[in-house]
């Protein structure tokens, strides 16, 4: 391929790997059980009817067969590890190994969930903590971390919105989401009984203030406003936004999926948010892990707070306590007795793993730490735009926060899209961006750099795009076809969805 | 900042660049009353190994020489040391979903070999990439049986996970769609099939049950299916304890299953992060929730995977989407699947028959306590059991933890009727003279007047 070599190496040879069924030979072990100390017992007397008698086809291989699948496997992955990933909203920013590592300490990592509060307070304390650093972070007034995701946090966050709203005699009927927000937004609306009632971005890829002003009636919930915004983009009238909405006895629900432009520079609490929520799979480096867990905690104003999921917790000898339970004043437990909460989410308390990461990730950084850390994302994502704002189009002038969108307009006129670039980025040793999102600007391009991104990356990110402008004016099939240099190459998703093959069979091998 | 990489000259280079006088310039789009004018009130920086003695002495703190006698929904079960060193790949760690197939062909072929090993398991057709829990899964298996059906009543057992059914509830409650809740029969502890019987009727979209269900008795999945089917509803089967699959018999005349895949290699990590995942029969794959990963091929004819059917998902479809989920429990899946190969076929049969006998040990050496009975007696059992014990569970568990031993979980928090009861779980991990300690403790009520 002649690309220019711009700090790219070849990868070395492995074998190819096959499905691990295709790896299974009969009598190949990777366990072994201790000695049973107990009597043994007969499974068919036992369970009568209800035992298995035909064993689940799971492979049998061997200890190193198993560590060099997965590896090999693993290899066939771009990671964060490996060099930037740029994929706008999903904020792909260092994962702190010694979140990994602490997450796994005994008597963490194996407490039981209904273990007696007493012999919990470890945790419990690190849930505490956490609670009070993203409260201090967003500047709401109360949280609850038992969502296990954005999309679940937006669930919990307008579930507290309709509840409010009942305990105000209507549940009302409609939420308001600009045409720019993430596609979880609406289907969560729908899932909480809410219309949809799209909202029409201005000419600079913000709220409309008057187009707002006409739709929120009193039969609105809610807005959903993810700001800065999907095109990254701070919502300057924000407080005008919020007192449209709370002049009609509507709330302002904010999808927190880019605090990573905020920590530590402004607080939603402070700008007129009555409920977000927040992705420490984002925002708080937790990993991303090809796809989950997240954690998505959801942060509200006082008068939410009798509406949050059961239980929250509370420290014994406060007000908070309904009941008197034995243990020390002081200690920290569950309260359950919250009549006017939504109810449970989860069972359990959410994703504590993740919560254990994202508290390692805050005491790392401190004040200053997270202040510096917004800072430079900002600056990475303007550095990017100012080196190639040249050579893509910018639709949106405003002035960008931590991430820029650009679209292939100049490019798509060559037949070149915005897939396509994104696909031959891979050849120069990045993740794509978000493509084609948001859907506001036609053949979008979000670029999210993060913090993560050194100069010398970003340097690289910007020639690579800058040589693929390039090559769509001298050789628009070379991108058309791209990735060049991958395991495998374009996939047929068309024929994956037409006749879904979602399971490997036996017979299929021959 | 030790993760930052930047020094102050580059920044200075950068903003130079840009053509901002400063970083501040930056952020003036923020109208200035909101700008955040001083420190936030947190802990201040940290070293390394700061972080880490914060994180032992919290973990010295929860206490972690106990033996433990908890499951209802959370199991201990021994994790294999390779799957920790696997999922710290940092490829694996630290890549996202793979909506570019291209480059993220581990992960997509890790999924797929996921949903085989729980379509295996389980007796379904398909499985999808996972949910976030057991609870959540069961309450989205019951809107899909709504789409399916077109129907809007729901049937439950009271002896599904009490907490699953409040998330059910959560769930439901804003849609209209009332849940009717089926009681057990008093001896076996199973569904009371009379009583399903009279509730499922022409307009139930779905009934769902647990099995082993919360007292870890293993319903009759056959004659609950019947039932169901005769009216036109789907049934439902969740299952909390994934291991029981090893040596229970599959639920395949269940129209969907939710399954809870943490006892797969998973930490318990105080109940979270878990792995749900929901298993159907092949003609409802269209109204599955979730990420689904299908083989398909390149352009030369390779062999590859991609995300699909993504038409039922919210980045799609929006406010008509299957289910809001986005992001699910990707990495917990790898777990399971690497906990499911280490296993392998017959290892998970050993595994299960491990913890029969384990829970049978127990369940006898404790029953034959004086004062002390098991409920429950007349249906099959996994690995946990229902002691009822003539003296209060508050005065024994004290005991018990004198002597570092968590006992059973008290039901009359879940099920007032169910006095002086005490659900009690029995994994491989259990040796049995912590069994034979634990009844020496029952035993030894002081005699009162």
């Amino acid at each position: 391929m002649a690309i220019q070599g711009i700090g790219r190496v070849r990868a070395h040879q492995t074998q190819n790997e096959g499905l691990v069924f295709e790896k299974s030979s009969p009598g190949k072990k990777a366990y072994k059980l201790p000695p049973l100390d107990v009597p043994a017992v007969n499974a068919a007397e036992l369970l009568g009817e209800a035992r298995r008698e035909t064993p689940a086809a799971l492979p049998e291989l061997s200890e190193i067969e198993i560590i060099r699948h997965f590896t090999r496997l693993s290899t066939w992955n771009y990671a964060i590890d490996l060099g930037m990933y740029p994929l706008g909203s999903c904020t792909m920013k260092y994962n702190p190994r010694v979140n990994e590592f602490v997450a796994r300490i005994d008597g963490l990592a194996d407490a039981h969930p209904y273990r007696p509060e007493s012999l919990a307070q470890g945790i419990l304390e690190v849930i505490d903590l956490l609670q009070r650093c993203l409260i201090e972070i967003t500047g709401m007034d109360a949280i609850t971390l038992q969502p296990a995701a954005g999309a679940h946090g937006e669930f919990t966050g307008i579930l507290l919105v309709r509840a409010w709203h009942e305990s105000q005699g209507n549940a009302r009927k409609k939420i308001l989401i600009p045409d720019s927000a993430h596609g979880t937004n609406p289907a969560t609306a729908a899932i909480c009984g809410y219309a949809v009632e799209n909202l029409k971005s201005n000419a600079d890829g913000g709220i409309d203030l008057e187009a707002l002003e006409r739709q929120v009636d009193e039969e609105t919930a809610a807005l959903m406003l993810t700001n800065p915004s999907t095109i990254g983009v701070f919502e300057s009238q924000i407080h005008r936004i919020a007192d449209i909405l709370h002049a009609k006895g509507a709330l302002l629900y904010m999808d927190g999926a880019n605090m990573n432009a905020l920590v530590g520079k402004a607080r939603p609490g402070d700008f007129g948010v009555d409920v977000m929520h927040l992705n420490l799979h984002k925002t708080f480096s937790t990993p991303h892990g090809g796809g989950g867990p997240g954690s998505g905690p959801v942060a509200c104003k006082a008068f939410l707070e009798p509406f949050l999921p059961t239980p929250v917790l509370v420290r014994r000898g406060t007000s908070q306590v309904s009941e008197s339970r034995p243990g020390a004043p002081g200690e920290l437990c569950w309260e359950y007795n919250r009549p006017q909460s939504v109810g449970r989410v989860r069972a359990f308390y959410g994703n504590t793993g993740m919560f254990i990461r994202a508290l390692a990730y805050i005491l790392a950084n401190g004040p200053d730490g997270l202040r510096q850390t917004t800072e430079d994302a900002v600056l990475n994502a303007n550095y990017i735009r100012k080196k190639l704002e040249d050579v893509y189009e910018l639709p949106y002038k405003t002035a960008s926060m931590h991430e820029v969108v650009f679209s292939d307009k100049r490019q798509a006129a060559k037949g070149v899209k915005t897939g396509d670039i994104a696909k031959r980025l891979i050849d120069y040793g990045f993740h794509p961006y978000t493509v084609s999102f948001p859907l506001i600007v036609p053949g979008a391009m979000m670029i999210e750099p993060t913090e993560s991104e050194s100069l010398e990356e970003l340097d690289l990110f910007i020639d690579a795009m800058r040589a693929i402008a390039r090559e769509v004016e001298e050789d628009p099939e070379l991108v058309k076809s791209a990735p060049h240099s991958t395991r495998v190459s374009r996939l047929d998703e068309v024929a994956a969805a037409r006749k879904p093959v979602l399971c490997w069979r036996a017979e299929a091998k021959a | 900042m030790r993760y930052l990489p930047k020094s102050p000259a580059e920044r200075e280079q950068m903003i130079a660049a840009i053509g901002a006088a400063s970083i501040d310039e930056l952020f003036e789009v923020i109208p200035a009353e909101y700008r955040f004018a001083r420190d936030l009130d947190i802990p201040r920086q940290q070293a390394e190994s700061e972080i880490i003695s914060y994180f032992r002495a919290a973990g010295a703190k929860n206490a972690t020489d106990y033996v433990s006698f908890l499951g209802a929904g959370a199991y201990r079960h021994y994790r294999p040391v390779v799957i920790d060193s696997l999922v710290q790949r940092g490829e694996f760690l630290t890549s996202y979903t793979p909506y570019q197939a291209e480059i993220t062909q581990g992960t997509l072929q890790a999924i797929f070999e996921f949903q085989t090993m729980i379509a295996e398991l389980t007796g379904m057709d398909v499985a999808n990439a996972s949910m976030y829990d057991g609870s959540t899964g069961a309450a989205e298996a019951v809107l899909m049986a709504m789409r399916v059906t077109g129907r809007h009543k729901a049937v439950a057992a009271a002896s599904v996970h009490p907490e699953y059914r409040e998330v059910l509830h959560t769930y439901l409650q804003h849609r209209e769609m009332p849940t009717a809740l089926v009681g057990y029969d008093a001896e076996t502890g199973r569904v009371d099939l009379a009583a399903l019987d009279a509730a499922v009727t022409e307009e139930t979209a779905a009934v769902l049950v647990q099995s082993p269900n919360f007292f870890g008795v293993i319903e009759d999945i056959p004659a609950i299916a019947d039932i169901a089917h005769k009216k036109g509803a789907l049934l439902i089967v969740s299952i909390a304890e994934a291991v029981s699959l090893g040596v229970v018999r599959p639920p395949v005349e269940a129209d969907i299953v939710s399954m809870e895949a943490q006892s797969f290699g998973v930490a318990l990590s105080y109940g979270g992060p878990f792995c749900g995942v929901i298993a159907a029969k092949e003609q409802y794959l269209r109204q599955m929730p979730g990420r689904l990963a299908g083989q398909t091929v390149d352009k030369d004819g390779n062999r590859g995977f991609v995300l699909t059917l993504s038409t039922r998902e919210q980045h799609i479809r929006r406010e008509k989407a299957t289910s809001n989920i986005c992001t699910n429990q990707a990495l917990v899946a790898l777990m399971a699947t690497i906990f499911l190969t280490v296993y392998g076929k017959e290892g998970i049969r050993e595994l299960a028959e491990h913890n029969l006998a384990k829970a049978d040990y127990a369940a006898k050496t404790l029953s034959a306590q004086p004062g002390a009975k098991l409920l429950f007696t007349g249906a099959p059992r996994f690995h946990e059991f229902v002691l009822q014990t003539e003296e209060a569970p508050a005065a024994w568990s004290k005991r018990l933890l004198d002597e570092k031993i968590v006992g059973g979980i008290e039901l009359s928090r879940w099920y007032p009727e169910l006095k002086n009861a005490t659900l009690w779980c029995a994994t491989e991990v259990i040796t049995r003279e912590q069994i034979d300690a634990a009844a020496k403790v029952l035993a030894a009520a002081p005699v009162e007047a």
